[in-house]
């Protein structure tokens, strides 16, 4: 079993981005590749990752490159095949294990939040669990309540899981190096629409600048997106493209909006949060994920511990409890979209 | 590796050395489970808190497996682990530390008497019904892909038997011809409720069929019958032919945990004369291989032992309440 930390080539931090451009998969899989040339012990394993190259491509060619003994498909057996991943890193391997949809945490949840996240505690540190499990999540093309959930506050709350969520394809690459490096089980979560893919809406930022060599993004280090004095949104995933959009549409109206890009889950950069909030005073979270007794409620419950009474204005756009619906029109009322968020930022700097 | 298909009169008194040390030992947990619990039971009271499922009864299926497996394989165990965990190697001291919930303990006091991790000898539980069969296919997957022998166990009720987790791991193990032996015991009760009223099939053994691996039945408690048979699955695995499965009829001596009246149970009054221990006790004795003066001193030997384990436990210190958040990731507590 694995029981002492593995010793690695220390990556560079966030290098400059420099020219290159890459969607968000590529980005992902040029991390995968690169980690599994250094470390034969990471491998690839989920539904569809070989031939198909993972149904939002976070596994495109890979199995080109390293052949089905490092590029498995599964049976459709989300428990077995996480717990099998579980036990393959229990033993030193270095499994990225692909769950296709977060919505699917339903039929093998016990593997994930009874034992991947909890192995290293209960063996009082003896036994170390290094498994990445990433997953689509996130709505806005009509694939109706099973399959367009983002979840990741569910996986925050239960503890013993590091939780990333990047919003754009150089820290979906850092955040993947991080995530295969990390000792401990790491939950990735890309949203499809910050994937680039051609046959879905494509957000401008899903291609963007992204580094050729590795090199790792700090998990639980926030990153201010955009800085601004009037208003802080706390947000991440595709909702900071929604945020920057809205940010610069009301710079001609001098409102001046700063953006934090949470990046990770958990770890959450609470000093990240409390530093914008402490300059502007005003706080919008912004987060796909459910309303109610989640990451926007911890959000405004770490502002409020750290700042007691130093808040001019706290709101937050999320999806209002309820079943993301099949209608265009009716998930689109309940998704953070730049409307949503426009109207609470007015708000925020009219009170 | 060669094969062994017959017991020498060695490994007969092996196998029931071995049970009379689990015996000692779960009779010792029950003894100190106990001592501060009285005059009213207080489940979470004493030095001991907590559930408390001993395994009093089914020692034949921890001795017939530990008897064939090496340092290098892998276990995985079930909510009443405790036999198995001793047949397998596992450092009594260490896990008798952490049943007191002490610093010395395997998981430092984090884990208690369910959750038991020996990584030098690769061992592990799962409190949740059939969960920890699905580790125990990656164990084997990384000992298959380092291209070794080594195996892993897994061990699950006859509940079991009916979760999703069996089912979808039977299959995945045997489609990657895997080295997986899966033992099932059977102990007639789910808690309380009887095998009749959860199983659809007399034997889960009969299930293999539906997975294309060998299944096995082994009656009676039979600690010879388990040996070999646990022995042709292990055999198979080290040569790469893939999983088998084997359920055993075992008997649950005492309740489901401690403080369990058992009044659901209407097999009650035939338990004693199952219990394994001096049944095959006086197999041996018939047999001219044991004598009561060797018998005695197995079980003074392994008193000594589990005395020592039990006295270390003890007297070893508490975790640090501070430290409670140490551990959760591997640099430290995170939140």
């Amino acid at each position: 079993m694995s029981t002492a930390p593995t010793t690695q080539i220390q990556l560079p931090l966030e290098p400059e981005a420099g020219r290159r451009k890459l969607s968000t998969a590529k980005a992902i899989t040029e991390a995968i590749t690169q980690q599994m040339h250094i470390d034969e012990k990471v491998f690839v394993m989920g539904e569809d990752v070989g031939p198909y190259g993972g149904i939002f491509s976070s596994t495109t060619g890979l199995l080109d490159e390293f052949g089905p003994e490092r590029v498995i498909d599964t049976p459709i057996s989300e428990t077995a095949f996480i717990g099998l991943g579980i036990g393959a890193a229990v033993e030193g391997m270095r499994p990225v294990v692909e769950l296709m949809f977060v919505d699917f945490f339903g039929v093998c949840m016990d593997q994930i939040y009874n034992h991947m996240a909890k192995i290293h505690y209960e063996s009082g540190g003896n036994v170390r669990v290094p498994m990445v499990l990433m997953s689509a999540a996130g709505g806005g093309y009509s694939d109706g309540a099973q399959h367009s959930q983002c979840l990741w506050g569910t996986f925050a709350h239960l503890p013993g899981m590091k939780v990333v969520v990047p919003s754009n394809p150089y820290d979906a690459k850092g955040l993947m190096t991080a995530a295969i490096r990390s000792d401990d089980p790491v939950i990735y979560l890309f949203h499809k629409g910050i994937m680039g893919l051609g046959w879905m809406k494509k957000n401008p930022r899903s291609i963007g600048a992204v580094p050729t060599d590795a090199y790792e993004v700090p998990i639980g280090k926030a990153r201010v997106a955009r800085e601004g004095t009037d208003v802080s949104i706390v947000t991440l995933s595709l909702s900071v493209h929604h945020s920057l959009d809205v940010a610069e549409k009301l710079a001609s109206e001098g409102i001046d909006v700063e953006v934090i890009d949470l990046r990770s889950v958990v770890p959450l950069d609470r000093e990240a949060i409390v530093a914008s909030v402490g300059k502007t005073g005003r706080l919008v979270v912004v987060d796909e994920d459910y309303q109610s007794f989640g990451l926007s409620g911890e959000v405004i419950a770490t502002v409020a511990e750290a700042l007691p009474g130093g808040l001019k204005h706290v709101s937050r756009v999320a999806v209002p409890d309820v079943p993301i619906p099949y209608a265009s029109g009716l998930e689109y009322a309940v998704l953070p979209t730049p409307a949503r968020i426009e109207a609470a930022v007015r708000k925020a700097v009219a009170g | 590796m060669t094969v062994q298909s017959v017991l020498s009169a060695t490994d007969k008194l092996d196998l029931l050395r071995m049970m009379v040390l689990i015996r000692t030992f779960e009779e010792a947990i029950l003894r100190e489970y106990h001592a501060d619990k009285s005059p009213g039971f207080d489940i979470g009271a004493g030095l001991v808190p907590g559930e408390m499922h001993l395994a009093a009864g089914q020692e034949p299926v921890a001795a017939g497996i530990g008897a064939h497996l090496s340092l290098g394989d892998a276990m995985t165990a079930t909510h009443r682990p405790h036999h198995l965990a001793i047949a397998h190697g596992v450092d009594m001291r260490k896990m008798a530390a952490e049943i007191f919930g002490r610093e010395t303990g395997l998981g430092r006091g984090r884990g208690g008497h369910m959750h038991l991790f020996d990584p030098k000898v690769h061992f592990s539980c799962s409190g949740i019904v059939a969960e920890g069969l699905p580790p125990a296919l990656g164990q084997a997957f990384a000992f298959q892909r380092a291209g070794t022998d080594r195996v892993a166990v897994a061990v699950a009720g006859e509940g079991a038997a009916n979760q999703g987790a069996f089912h979808e791991a039977l299959n995945l193990a045997a489609l990657w011809k895997l080295p997986v032996i899966f033992v099932i015991e059977d102990n007639d009760w789910g808690i309380s409720v009887p095998r009749s009223a959860s199983t659809s099939v007399p034997s889960n053994a009969v299930r293999a069929a539906a997975y294309g691996i060998p299944g096995t039945r082994v009656e009676d408690n039979a600690v010879e019958d388990i040996w070999a048979a646990v022995g042709e699955a292990v055999r198979r695995a080290r040569a790469g032919e893939g999983p088998s499965l084997i359920e055993v009829h075992t008997l649950r001596l005492w309740g489901h945990f401690e403080g369990d009246a058992q009044g659901y149970r209407g097999d009650l009054e035939g338990v004693p004369g199952r219990d394994p221990i001096p049944t095959y006790q006086k197999h041996l004795t018939d047999a001219g291989i044991l004598d009561g003066a060797a018998f005695t001193e197995m079980g003074a030997a392994a008193s000594t032992k589990v005395e020592d384990a039990i006295a270390f436990a003890k007297s070893s210190p508490l975790p640090d309440p501070a430290d409670a958040l140490k551990y959760v990731f591997t640099e430290g507590a995170q939140s």
